[in-house]
């Protein structure tokens, strides 16, 4: 069989049989304790830095932030951004209890579905888990709240995302996640909008996920 | 794909004369070097990270069947189907058994070299199964059957011209007048193209750029969004990789990942990094309902307890062949293989043999600058020269050089002889050619001179020079 041909075949090249007991252990406690290796400075910063930091590098990979007093601000934010961006006012919103929430009522001319996005949707609203300040990354786990779907199939992608998630480093961001459990099915980190260089070594936005990222950092509590 | 690696010193020749080709190179070789330099003066603590990435990539491999069936075992506890294949053929039934069993027509595909290096796609077509590439540098690739020419921009030999004949070629529905004004219209024509083909796809395959051994996850990094379209609309999602991509943890990946992008692209991320743990949850919206993971070997573990074993630790980022000048010079299809560059000069005499592709690792000058930045600190030029040695031990190499190194190495062999020979012949040389002070044709250099002048020696030889100097100085 393959796999006995295969582990056989490196032990050999290993020039040992299967990993002694004491040392097995040891990779075992390595596997459990999961260190970390260097962090870079700059992942390292305090919270108003990070946001700070955050928002600088989602702008410099091409996306864009507001930042909102509290969620009750959004429906406003958003209706603003798809006429800024002379687009229609429709989205789909994932079914996050946070953004099950919103006082999209307020706003009678937004066309709101709560769901997972199809191919006709044109823009998103999703809820990040957590922001990385480091290179200005979202992490976007999936789960019955966050389909992947509205992560890419839209063209537009607004994504909510509370001042107190961001961290600094992406270790941080997953020792949050290992706080939730098991690993999620799918963790996307995403760093700005989709592209492609592709055709000649230059720049497109927009190859097969979202054209624009737009990213809504709320200050308050909620 | 075709592999032509025995062939190289004729598709060299060709490439150099291919005047597309070398428009292609001009335009991409400064932007290579240039944007990795960037992104790393920006990180102080990259050169910290090489060292980090290289011994967490060696203690891997150094365990690399413990933490092989620890993932495996953890691939399976979230739901995953591991096959194991210790051949190219065997991961070939393996895909295709799935796509049967799937009752898959057609299924969508992320960018992967290892599924070049099986030559999957053919395989696939031949028993009725469609494979559409998604990556937008494969799908134009795809339409013109060509194979990739570097592992990180596959189509970046083509022009616009190429791509716009392509299009109109293949895409004939669309109206065979149209006008493409920008790149950006190239783009949104195959992006509407793939949307169709992503949500009909019975089945995605993509490759992995890291396997966890600690969750069981498969981690892929692309900037389109392709590669997870890929996983996540069909019902069945397969990843095609190779056994030395497994690492022991998050945090192992995540180390790696601060050196991946900034070496291939100078990005600080790719844009999606994604972590693919077994199939879909319960209460989850979306996602593919079987996840599989094709483990391929195809000579990796043969590399283990060798000098080549240092060449497992790639991580596939192409900064190698971006700053080699060989490379540069004639692109990734000369090299006839799935793998260019120094990387696939190291890598392809294993996968293929010596007798086939023994000529690549003579396709370098010695410059080392791949070793100077390679992420994991692989000493490519050094495992090149092993590869030489074993050609030359083999008798493979052209009469023509055994005959020159055996002449050379009479006198190298023989330093008072040696110096006596090189300065008799620089002092005739430098008389020879005192007033040009260059050759254009000398005896036995004519394959050298044909494309450069030799410059005259001026003065004495080297060992000449420094020997008065110790002289001058005591």
């Amino acid at each position: 069989m393959s796999r006995t041909a295969i582990i056989g075949a490196i032990q050999r090249g290993l020039k040992r049989g299967p990993l002694p007991a004491d040392q097995a252990a040891m990779l075992r406690a390595r596997l459990a304790a999961h260190p970390r290796h260097i962090i870079p400075a700059r992942g390292t910063l305090p919270l108003p830095e990070r946001v700070l930091l955050f928002t600088s590098y989602v702008e410099r990979e091409f996306g864009t932030v507001a930042r909102l007093p509290s969620l009750a601000a959004v429906p406003g934010a958003i209706a603003a951004y798809l006429a800024q961006q002379n687009l229609a006012p429709a989205l789909v919103v994932s079914p996050h209890p946070d953004l099950a929430m919103l006082p999209f009522a307020d706003l009678p001319l937004l066309k709101v579905r709560h769901g997972t996005s199809g191919p006709l949707d044109a823009v998103s609203l999703t809820h990040a888990f957590a922001g990385i300040a480091e290179t200005g990354t979202l992490m976007l786990p999936s789960g019955p709240a966050r389909p992947t779907s509205n992560n890419l199939l839209p063209d537009n992608a607004i994504v909510v995302l509370p001042a107190a998630r961001i961290v600094g480093a992406y270790e941080d961001a997953f020792d949050l996640l290992r706080g939730e459990g098991a690993m999620p099915r799918n963790v996307m980190l995403v760093t700005g909008p989709s592209r492609s260089a592709d055709i000649e070594q230059t720049l497109e936005l927009g190859a097969h996920g979202p054209r624009r990222l737009h990213v809504l950092i709320i200050d308050g509590p909620g | 794909m075709l592999q032509t690696s025995d062939n190289f010193v004729d598709n060299a020749r060709g490439a150099m004369a291919d005047g597309g080709l070398q428009k292609a190179l001009a335009r991409a070789r400064p932007q290579f070097a240039k944007k990795r330099l960037a992104a790393t003066d920006k990180l102080p603590e990259f050169e910290a990270l090489r060292e980090v990435a290289k011994t967490i990539k060696n203690h891997a491999i150094a365990n690399l069947d413990f933490y092989l069936e620890t993932y495996a075992a953890a691939v399976e506890a979230s739901g995953g189907v591991v096959h194991w294949c210790a051949t190219a053929e065997d991961a070939r039934r393996a895909v295709l058994k799935i796509c049967r069993d799937a009752g898959a027509k057609t299924v969508t595909k992320g960018k992967s070299m290892v599924t070049e290096e099986i030559a999957l796609n053919d395989f696939l077509e031949a028993h009725g199964v469609t494979p559409v590439e998604t990556d937008l540098g494969e799908y134009v690739l795809q339409l013109r059957r060509e194979p990739p020419s570097h592992i990180i921009g596959p189509a970046f030999h083509l022009n616009r011209e190429d791509w716009e004949s392509s299009f109109r070629k293949a895409h004939t529905d669309l109206p065979a007048d149209r006008v493409f004004r920008e790149r950006r219209d190239i783009l949104t024509e195959a992006r509407g193209r793939l949307r169709e083909t992503f949500l009909t796809a019975d089945v995605g395959i993509t490759g992995a750029n890291f396997l966890i051994a600690e969750t069981g996850s498969s981690v892929i990094v692309t900037n389109e969004g392709n590669g997870d379209l890929t996983q996540t609309l069909p019902r069945v999602h397969v990843v095609v990789t190779g056994i030395e991509k497994v690492v022991p943890t998050i945090e192992d990946t995540l180390a790696l990942l601060r050196v991946l992008a900034r070496s291939a692209t100078g990005q600080d991320m790719s844009v999606y990094t994604t972590f693919s743990t077994g199939g879909r949850r319960v209460g989850d919206p979306d996602g593919p309902e079987e996840y599989h993971v094709v483990l391929l070997d195809n000579g990796r573990s043969g590399m283990v307890g060798t000098q080549f074993q240092d060449m497992l630790r790639c991580i596939r980022c192409a900064a190698c062949m971006n700053h080699c000048p060989v490379y540069g010079a004639v692109g990734g299809h000369a090299y006839g293989s799935t793998y260019p560059g120094p990387m696939g000069a190291v890598l392809t005499p294993m996968l293929l043999g010596v007798e086939t592709a023994g000529h690549l690792p003579n396709a370098s000058t010695f410059c080392g600058k791949c070793e100077s930045v390679c992420p994991v600190k692989i000493p490519l030029p050094n495992l090149m020269r092993h590869w030489r040695e074993r050609e030359f031990e083999r008798h493979l190499a052209p009469p023509a050089m055994r005959y020159g190194l055996a002449f050379w190495a009479f006198f190298a062999r023989r330093p008072v002889l040696y110096r006596a020979a090189t300065r008799l012949a620089a002092l005739a040389l430098g008389r020879l050619g005192a007033k040009a002070g260059r050759f254009s044709r000398l005896p036995f250099a004519a394959a050298w001179t044909k494309g450069r002048d030799f410059p005259a020696p001026e003065g004495d030889t080297f060992f000449a020079q420094y020997a008065a100097r110790l002289r001058d100085r005591s």
